[in-house]
């Protein structure tokens, strides 16, 4: 098991690289011109201006050389700066993860919750009208567009109905809490600001909502699929007759054997979150990874889409990591062998 | 005569079909006394697992009528929590494969603290602990203490069919319902753990029900015995009596097919197929396979009769003339 | 154990699980569903197909007020520019069912040709392309999509080229799985135990085996393709104004936030095309008999 894990973890340079040099490709080997992100659209014409720009951002140089660059920095840690906002993308990345792992922790702990609580009572009212109705909800969750759904939620509960905030991850005139995690939330907890700290839960409530609800339909069928076949095993037989209450035997017994396939789904979910991530966050202006990514690509910021890629690429394979090992930490079976 | 404890009176079982009820059980009646041990015997789809799983009121979706009474309080019918309460803790159930009907995430240990604080939630758990090892050494199990921190997938077969007697012998029952125990281990293991259901029934007083298609597994591990042939008893009576002159000619049928060393024959199987429940012959439903079979068995069912110390269900062998 | 990231693990198809014991009863049940799916298609498609000799309005020119409720005379509204949105939501099919045609064909082209070739040559060949592939799919598919399609240039016909780049590896791997296991099967080893040379071992045996699974597959991704062209046109990406786009459609009604009808129309097209073909999928896969 240690050596499987080191394993994995000594390849995870080799994947990264591989990505790097992918995206680096594919963004050097086109014809688009990210010029005109940093010159601006009127000085194009200008060859002192522009010569001066390909010198400084180094975009003179022959690809190769650019690529060999970039890496050696990498190795530094040093992810350039950025075409359009002049800082570091380092720097601008970490700025921004803080609310992008809120909001996509929220969205998971959200989708896991309600999808394991669903797919429990889908199963123990097997084709009653909330299994129904969680067949619905999953089929609709995981083919919506969730950035449509998004305004869809944004105009009933904010602009009609007003029970919610509109975009933002706090309102526009609201002073932040002092960083100390970056998560509004528990900032605003450590800071003792009941205020904003219901401000920040409200304001994340539709966007995780959006974000998760593909969860809750994968997760809510999945459980109540493979909690059906568990409370049909052998051994779920074994407990009742052993005089082990219902409940006990659901809950203790059923449901952790019922639950490991879902742990697999959880990880996998996170590909899922990080797409969804980048348009839900264009919707609710939630000042993150996902609406950076929009915005390099938009204007062809290269460090930026390499850096937003690498964070993509990492927080992926680290994610697919964490899952083997939950699942071999809970799966005695694997845990053992 | 001591009393019985658990009486069981024309048992009837179906499930639903596409095309109605299938009968899987047919008027079943048996007894086991303080102590004492049945053996039911009986090839596979005959009726005899289905009628235990009924008395324990563990058949969700089937049809159950009849009586089965444990300690004079009627259990078919009764609430889930006081059927709850007798199983487990006076009525232990054993399965056939010690593979699957062990919880796989479940340390073994806990699994039988899990039944032991099923029925007495003043236990704490450490102490429910240290009691699971202990039952782990009644069944034999060496280094007890360690063993309890397995999991099952981390024993072999015989190692988890004796952690599954522990478990049902947890909470002293009266009575241990063993279904095939040994069908899916070694013949060398087979007699192990026949051997420790054998010594608790002696040491605890527990009576025992075994069930098994395997009439060489009934030789001295039960005092009577009670023969299923398409959801009903056929025959039943003594196990010395019956090894010694069987009556229904199924009984007789399945100690010929049995390989003996103090017979120089060789064994003869059955015959034919066993019928299945959705289409039971008419009349007697042994007759497509019996060799004594005439006329008169295919039009009635015949019941069973006394035929010395055993009973018989066989309209010829019955007869007066027969005698 | 080891779980292999695969971006169309999430499509609609994982919702459809059922425990063990239903799965028998399933082809009687998923019987309405099909139809369902089969008809949001079909349907579909003749619109995308017919809708110019039919259509009621003309999709890029105004045809009233600007903004107008939806009503009797404009079923879903007007846009920002007086254009009729339910005619625009018609003419969405001939960008999005096009495209996402495209784009499965070439990826299925190209995925195939990529897993075949690794089989085919085995060694280094195959190492090498696996690990390409292997790369590829270690990646959110979005980010890589959108970097791609930004570096071309936004357009459609760029954002197609993006995806074709980010789906063919799943069916990269798909075949080389099927070549894998055809393999092992006795009379394929007695085949090349024979002499039989590869391309002929590959066309013969292989490719007849992988035609049903990467039918269900494609049939499965079609929506998932539908929902991505969608999302590039959203954040500026793929289609632009004023070409009558869905997901471009929806970044206008975001635009025009209070005016919800401009979003509406679009948004339920694209939920029911992927519901459909995950309807029409997942009865493939039943009828088909194919269990992945």
């Amino acid at each position: 098991m240690r050596r499987y894990v080191l394993r994995r973890v000594a390849i995870m340079p080799l994947l990264l690289l591989g990505i790097v040099t992918m995206v680096f490709a594919v963004t050097r080997l086109t014809p688009a011109n990210p010029l005109v992100t940093i010159v601006g659209e009127r000085n194009l014409g200008n060859r002192v201006v522009v010569d001066a720009a390909k010198r400084r951002w180094g975009l003179d140089r022959s690809v190769p050389v650019q690529y060999e660059r970039y890496v050696a920095n990498l190795t530094r840690g040093d992810l350039g700066t950025s075409f359009r906002t002049r800082q570091s993308v380092g720097r601008d990345l970490s700025d921004r993860l803080p609310a992008t792992l809120e909001l996509t922790l929220a969205a998971l702990v959200f989708g896991l919750v309600s999808g394991v609580g669903l797919g429990i009572v889908a199963a123990r009212r097997r084709d009653g009208w909330i299994d129904h109705l969680s067949r619905l909800f999953a089929l609709v969750g995981s083919s919506m567009p969730a950035f449509w759904a998004g305004l869809l939620l944004l105009y009933v509960f904010y602009s009609r109905l007003g029970w919610l905030p509109g975009p933002g991850r706090l309102d526009p005139r609201a002073v932040t809490p002092l960083r100390r995690t970056g998560f509004y939330t528990v900032d605003s907890l450590l800071a003792g600001d009941w205020n904003t700290f219901w401000a920040s839960v409200r304001h994340l409530a539709m966007p995780a909502f959006v974000l998760g609800w593909g969860i809750t339909g994968i997760v809510s069928r999945l459980t109540r699929a493979s909690l059906l076949d568990e409370l049909g095993a052998d051994y779920v037989r074994t407990a009742r007759a052993m005089g082990i209450s219902e409940r006990r035997v659901v809950a203790g017994h059923a449901l952790p054997n019922a639950l490991l396939p879902t742990i697999t789904i959880a990880g996998f979910s996170f590909a899922f979150l990080i797409t969804g991530a980048v348009l839900v966050e264009t919707v609710f202006s939630w000042n993150g990874v996902g609406s950076y990514a929009v915005d390099a690509a938009r204007s062809l910021d290269y460090p930026a889409i390499m850096g937003v890629s690498l964070l993509g690429g990492i927080a992926f394979l680290l994610t697919n990591l964490l899952t083997d090992l939950t699942y071999a930490l809970i799966d005695p079976r694997i845990r053992l062998s | 005569m001591p009393e019985p404890v658990l009486v069981v009176d024309d048992l009837h079982v179906s499930f639903r079909g596409p095309d109605g009820p299938v009968p899987v059980v047919r008027g079943v009646s048996f007894e086991v006394h303080e102590g004492g041990s049945l053996a039911v015997v009986g090839e596979s789809g005959s009726g005899k697992t289905v009628s235990m799983l009924a008395v324990l009121g563990l058949l969700p979706g089937a049809t159950v009528r009849g009586s089965a009474r444990y300690r004079g309080t009627e259990l078919l019918g009764a609430s889930q929590a006081r059927l709850r309460a007798v199983r487990g803790a006076h009525l232990g159930m054993i399965f056939q494969d010690p593979m699957t009907s062990l919880n796989p995430v479940l340390t073994v240990g806990r699994q039988i603290a899990g039944v032991l604080r099923a029925h007495d939630r003043r236990l704490r758990s450490a102490a429910a602990r240290a009691r699971a090892v202990e039952l782990l050494d009644l069944v034999s199990i060496p280094q007890p203490d360690r063993r309890a921190r397995a999991y099952p997938h981390e024993l072999s077969g015989g190692m988890r069919q004796r952690v599954m007697i522990a478990m049902a012998v947890a909470n002293r029952p009266d009575v241990l319902i063993a279904d095939e125990p040994t069908t899916a281990l070694d013949v060398t293991v087979q007699a192990q753990i026949l051997d420790v259901v054998t010594r608790l029934r002696r040491e605890q007083g527990i009576g025992l029900v075994l069930i098994t298609h395997d009439l060489g597994v009934v030789a001295g591990n039960a005092d009577r015995v009670a023969i299923m042939y398409a959801g009903r008893v056929v025959e039943d009576g003594p196990m010395t009596a019956t090894f010694a002159s069987p009556g229904h000619p199924y009984t007789r049928g399945l100690l010929a097919s049995l390989p003996r060393l103090d017979r120089r024959r060789d064994p003869v199987p059955i015959g034919g197929a066993p019928p299945s429940p959705s289409s039971w012959p008419t009349g007697c439903p042994f007759h497509p396979r019996c060799p004594l079979a005439v006329d008169a068995c295919r039009e009635a069912e015949p019941d069973l009769v006394a035929l010395g110390d055993a009973r018989v269900a066989c309209s010829v062998v019955a007869a007066p003339s027969h005698r | 154990m080891t779980a292999t990231v695969d971006s169309t693990v999430l499509t609609p198809s994982v919702v459809n699980v059922e425990s063990r014991s239903e799965q028998g009863s399933r082809s009687r049940r998923a019987r309405l569903p099909a139809y369902i799916g089969l008809v949001i298609v079909v349907g579909w498609t003749v619109v995308a197909a017919t809708v110019p000799l039919w259509s009621p309005n003309d999709p890029l020119a105004p045809v009233g007020a600007r903004l107008l409720e939806p009503s009797r005379a404009h079923l879903l509204g007007t846009d920002a520019l007086g254009r009729d949105v339910f005619t625009r939501v018609l003419w969405g099919t001939r960008t999005s069912l096009p495209v996402a045609f495209v784009v499965i064909v070439a990826s299925v082209a190209l995925g195939s040709l990529v897993g075949a070739a690794a089989g085919f040559f085995g060694g280094w060949v195959d190492a090498v392309l696996m690990r390409v592939v292997d790369i590829t799919m270690a990646f959110p598919p979005i980010l890589l999509a959108m970097a791609i399609t930004a570096s071309l240039g936004p357009g459609i016909r760029n954002a197609l080229i993006g995806m074709v780049l980010v789906w063919w590896p799943i069916y990269a791997r798909l075949l080389a799985a099927q070549v894998q296991s055809v393999r092992r099967r006795d009379h394929v080893e007695s085949a090349v135990a024979i002499g039989a040379s590869r391309w002929l071992v590959l066309r013969r045996y292989v490719l007849p085996l992988s035609y049903t699974p990467v039918l269900v597959n494609a049939t499965m991704d079609f929506g998932q393709v539908v929902l991505l062209t969608a999302s590039l046109s959203f954040i500026g990406l793929g289609a632009r104004p004023p070409s009558p786009e869905w997901g471009a459609m929806i970044t206008e009604g975001a635009t025009n936030f209070y005016n919800w009808w401009i979003a509406a129309g679009p948004g339920v097209a694209i939920l029911s095309v992927v519901l459909g073909f995950n309807f029409l999928g997942d009865a493939l896969r039943d009828r088909l008999d194919v269990r992945d």
